[in-house]
């Protein structure tokens, strides 16, 4: 018996051992596919949530970021270094996912990565690629914690949850005034995940300062499959306004079961909703869409860039979303910081970042500042769907309507 | 928040979502009295179900209504097929190998939607999505009211196939005596493979009645699987009444829990409620015992 | 002793590679793979040798985590005793959940659900808690240095990961050899007679719970400690229970390097779906679930069963066929 266990035990050793070389070996020469047709001589990673729950979003974003790339290099590449060679990853809707693939595009030698998407994906990202110094310039991940811990190869192109949150209540509170102060009590319906709770915590600390009664906060989970009793709760305390922040798939749910319920409140004003400044929302969904605001991420929309990007995005058969336009502003940024630093070193295109004052984006934002990591200039804006199509309402600066508020009956 | 005009509506909203899962579980609960695993593969079989309910509208007009009579057919022999060929000679009979198998069959499937369809979202507009029965304070959907009604047709429809047919008095053999049932002659393979079929058609029948008020895309059946699995041995595992009652109470306890504890807390209900139930009755309410 | 020399000669080997490989890449995916294994290791105790397969080992690997992580975060404690409270905890919670559903008698699948619906029970309740940061979660402080439990090199996490699966493979090999571990396979293998013949079965299979929860708790404290970011999908999410009963079922359930085995060759399984399907997403997990089918159709007794196949099936030619008679796949 003992002779038997023993060989067993020899083989489940020569089993693990050979396997456990096998992957040491493989690992070295496990190599991302960044052979590409394009023969670039900057590489440049693109690191997004391509499969799993984010799809969607992942997909968005390494189109915007593929086609800033494709368009950087029609036009000769970055003046004295060449073409950028995209190192594409997947970050498989997870931490370890994404972490993996920055090893991968850090031993590939990329001079920068782009990308992230969601917050708890580019906490762990950033953080990894800062034991290289890689530069990292997050797209999306709203969570103030990616700038604040002192990374210093760490930027982040768009706001976070402070700065949102801060504007869309400033912008709620101007949207009220001019209408009369017809508005006065809330009702919040947020996801129950990093970004949702994060702005539900801001939004009930800052909402009474500026005179609005908060009726309730309602948390969800991603994925809901239900919201029936949420509006029935909206229904039975009916507040003025009801402020959604939430993903794309709770956004239409909710919107529909609103529309169901004839529940018609005076206003809803979502803060990063998922689907409230959503061309496909609008277009599959007009009448639950109209009269919809948002305070959300939004192109210039007085930018000919943008809106001949909004044509190309939208004839290759999809909807120009946010994630497409935040990364293919971003890899224009890292483009324009290369060519500063006339290099690919890492230390000097942080510092060239680091001193970039960039405004050839499609962002609302004026030119890049960065501070502590932080993108200075970036904002949301508060958008509207009016006449089956989003407009923006404020800032005035930017804006190309005027708001509807309260909702027509 | 006890308010009767809150109450009563939270209630309905529960047996009506209830109706729902019902519809999940019983093919899952016939796939375990039969072949004693927890079918991994549920999930991504319902997105791919809802895909097919898509697609039989967007590209041929066929209302989802319409669409149950092609769509559970057709996954019928879907399902036959995959535990004929696949399912079983891949696990060898052994059932923690069947759920490593389907494990990897979900993966799979998951993978070629989005590989084929991408991750967007996909809805339907049916006339009738946003029809309401005024009840009293509240207003019911129609789809939902019958989808309530589907599942007592189907429930009765899986019963009297079980209990009348000669294919159902195979099946229910086969669940209570494999090795006897195959000495008396039966062929086991292919009381496994119907009874998996049997259970992906109503996969599809429940696809075809969601797909009115819900959406479509490749990670969609995920989130009816875990409270699908709770409902199943909440039952009583291979019990149809057990499914049918089964998810109407989880139904109602969510809704219930979620209005006073929240959305987000208020899914504790679901399992706390299968937790108690268990360690009173550790085979479900109307399982055999194991 | 004997049955420990390829415990201490594989350690030694998978020791010995950073000191050859230098790779980043290859050292992280060897770090996350030995950390699934551990997490394997642990449900294999209690799925493997017990024969409870249990869907809910998240509870304990979030446990951990969590226990870590909020420890050093709020209250200060020092990242190296909040691991250890972390482990202490699991094996608590394993004591728990142990307790209530033992001894009610709860068997088979309707187990497995119940442990299932308490991981869930854990991520519900940790996403509305305050105490772990509900949706927000918990950042660990980023503090490079020893004393923070975090290193700048990769390496030294390595050789942490690897000493706690080293001492994993050492618990599991104790257990075979011990009288305990006769008493789990009692109950593996048939418990009501394991019951009639005296043996306890609801205590052998609670402590098999707290040695299991202890050791994928272990997993789950050194995630957090890796990757400085706990929330309640991390901690508790299906994912991780998957894993954790994949990884040895693959590898060769109830076997001392099972979950070891199944965990790289399952990390490896995906890698090398990646580097052969390219960037198209989604290719690479569907041929990652293919071969995982595949493995299970050809090996149904996991990687290491498959290896005994192999030897039989080497063994058996030229001589007339004679029916496979399986060794005790439990080595």
């Amino acid at each position: 018996m003992s002779d038997k266990k023993k060989s067993f035990d020899r083989r489940q050793f020569l089993a693990t051992t050979a396997l456990g070389a096998a992957a040491a070996a493989t690992g070295t020469i496990a190599m991302p596919s960044i052979l590409r047709a394009q023969g670039g001589s900057v590489k440049l990673g693109v690191l997004h949530p391509v499969t799993g729950a984010l799809s969607y979003s992942g997909q968005q974003g390494r189109l915007g970021a593929t086609m800033a790339i494709e368009e950087i290099n029609a036009a000769g590449g970055i003046k004295g270094l060449g073409k950028i060679d995209p190192v594409l990853g997947d970050a498989q809707s997870t931490p370890e996912g994404g972490t993996a693939e920055v090893e991968k595009m850090n031993s590939a030698g990329v001079a920068c990565i782009v990308g992230g998407y969601a917050s708890n994906i580019c906490l762990a990202t950033t953080q990894a690629a800062a034991r290289y110094e890689l530069p990292y310039v997050v797209d999306v991940g709203v969570a103030d914690g990616i700038v604040t811990r002192g990374l210093k190869n760490t930027f982040r192109f768009g706001p976070g949850f402070g700065v949102i949150s801060k504007t869309a209540l400033a912008n709620l509170s101007a949207i009220n005034d001019q209408a009369g102060k017809p508005a006065k009590t809330v009702m919040i319906v947020h996801e129950d995940s990093l970004f949702g709770s994060g702005l539900a915590k801001l939004l009930n600390a800052q909402l009474p300062q500026q005179g609005f009664q908060i009726l309730e906060t309602i948390p969800h989970p991603t994925p809901t499959r239900d919201f029936n009793n949420v509006v029935l709760k909206i229904k039975a305390q009916n507040p003025d306004i009801v402020i959604p922040a939430n993903y794309y798939n709770e956004y239409v749910l909710l919107a529909r079961t609103m529309q169901q319920q004839q529940v018609k409140p005076k206003g809803i004003y979502s803060v990063l909703g998922g689907a409230a400044s959503s061309y496909k929302f609008v277009k599959e969904f007009p009448d639950a869409a109209k009269y919809i605001m948002d305070c959300n991420h939004w192109f210039d929309p007085r930018n000919a860039k943008a809106q001949a990007l909004k044509k190309q995005v939208e004839g290759k058969g999809q909807f120009f979303t946010y994630e497409v336009y935040m990364n293919y502003s971003c890899v224009l940024l890292v483009a324009d910081a290369l060519q500063r630093a006339a290099s690919a070193d890492r230390a000097k295109l942080t510092d060239a970042l680091a001193s970039s004052t960039f405004a050839g984006h499609l962002m609302p934002y004026g030119p890049t500042k960065f501070v502590n990591g932080q993108n200075e200039g970036a904002a949301p804006v508060n958008t509207q769907v009016l006449d089956n199509d989003i407009k923006v309402i404020l800032p005035a600066a930017f804006a190309n309507a005027k708001p509807v508020f309260p909702m027509p009956a | 928040m006890l308010s009767p005009v809150i109450l009563i509506p939270a209630i309905l909203n529960g047996l009506l979502m209830g109706a729902v899962y019902a519809l999940v579980a019983l093919g899952l609960t016939l796939i375990y009295g039969v072949l004693h695993i927890i079918n991994f593969a549920h999930g991504a079989m319902l997105s791919a179900a809802l895909f097919a309910a898509f697609f039989a509208f967007r590209l041929f007009g066929i209302d989802p209504y319409a669409a149950v009579f092609l769509l559970a057919p057709l996954f019928f022999v879907l399902g036959y097929a995959l535990q004929r060929f696949v399912i079983g000679p891949a696990s060898h009979g052994d059932d923690r190998n069947m759920l490593l198998v389907t494990l990897g069959i979900a993966v799979v499937v998951e993978n070629i939607l989005l590989l084929a369809f991408r991750g967007d979202t996909r809805t339907i507009n049916v006339p009738y999505a946003f029809e309401t029965i005024n009840f009293g304070f509240t207003f019911l959907a129609v789809p939902r009211v019958v989808g309530f009604a589907v599942v007592f047709a189907v429930a009765l429809v899986l019963w009297l196939i079980l209990s009348f047919t000669d294919t159902g008095r195979a099946i229910r053999a086969v669940a209570k005596e494999k090795l006897g049932a195959e000495l008396a002659g039966i062929d086991v393979a292919h009381v496994y493979a119907v009874t998996f079929g049997l259970g992906s058609a109503c996969v599809a029948v429940a696809a075809c009645l969601l797909i009115p008020t819900y959406y479509v895309n490749p990670t969609v059946g995920n989130a009816f699987v875990l409270v699908a699995f709770t409902i199943v041995v909440l039952g009583g595992m291979g019990s149809v009444p057990g499914a049918v009652i089964g998810a109407l109470l989880i139904g109602v306890v969510e809704s219930l829990s979620g209005l006073f504890l929240g959305e987000s807390l208020g899914q504790i209900g679901i399992f706390i409620i299968f937790i108690v139930v268990l360690l009173v009755r550790p085979s479900g309410l109307f399982g055999a015992r194991a | 002793m004997r049955g420990f020399i390829p415990i201490v000669v594989v350690v030694a080997v998978l020791a010995s590679v950073p000191l050859v490989i230098h790779s980043n890449v290859t050292l992280n995916f060897l770090v996350v793979a030995l950390m699934i294994a551990l997490a394997g290791q642990g449900w294999n105790i209690l799925g493997g040798y017990a024969g409870q397969y249990s869907f809910g080992h998240a509870a304990f690997f979030g446990t951990g985590a969590y226990v870590t992580a909020i420890l050093q975060v709020r209250y200060g404690v020092n990242a190296w005793i909040g691991f250890g409270a972390g482990i202490v905890c699991g094996a608590a919670l394993g004591g728990v959940i142990g307790a209530l559903t033992f001894r009610s008698g709860l068997r088979g699948s309707y187990f497995a659900l119940v442990t299932l619906a308490f991981a869930e029970v854990l991520r519900i309740i940790a996403s509305v808690a305050p105490i772990t940061g509900a949706g927000v979660g918990t950042l660990v402080h980023l503090d490079l240095g020893a004393r923070a439990f975090q290193f700048q090199s990769r390496a030294v996490f390595y050789w942490i990961i690897l000493a706690l699966v080293a001492l994993s493979l050492v618990v599991a090999r104790l257990i075979k050899q011990s009288r305990f571990g006769a008493w789990l396979i009692a109950v593996r293998e048939n418990e009501d007679a394991a019951k009639a013949l005296g043996v306890d079965t609801s205590s052998v299979k609670t402590t098999a719970m707290i040695i299991s929860g202890a050791m994928t708790a272990a997993a789950g404290c050194f995630y957090a400690q890796y990757f400085l970011f706990v929330d309640s999908g991390i901690a508790y999410g299906t994912w991780i229970s998957i894993e954790a009963l994949l990884t040895p079922i693959i590898g060769g359930v109830g076997t001392v390097f099972g979950p070891l085995l199944g965990a790289l060759a399952v990390r490896l399984l995906g890698e090398g779906a990646k580097l052969v399907t390219g960037d198209v997403p989604g290719l690479d997990l569907i041929l990652y679930g293919a071969v995982l089918v595949l493995v299970i159709w050809f090996t149904p007794r996991g990687l290491i069963g498959g290896c005994a196949q192999v030897r039989g099936w080497f063994a058996r030619r030229g001589r007339p066929a004679v029916p496979f008679i399986n060794e005790a796949g439990h080595g």
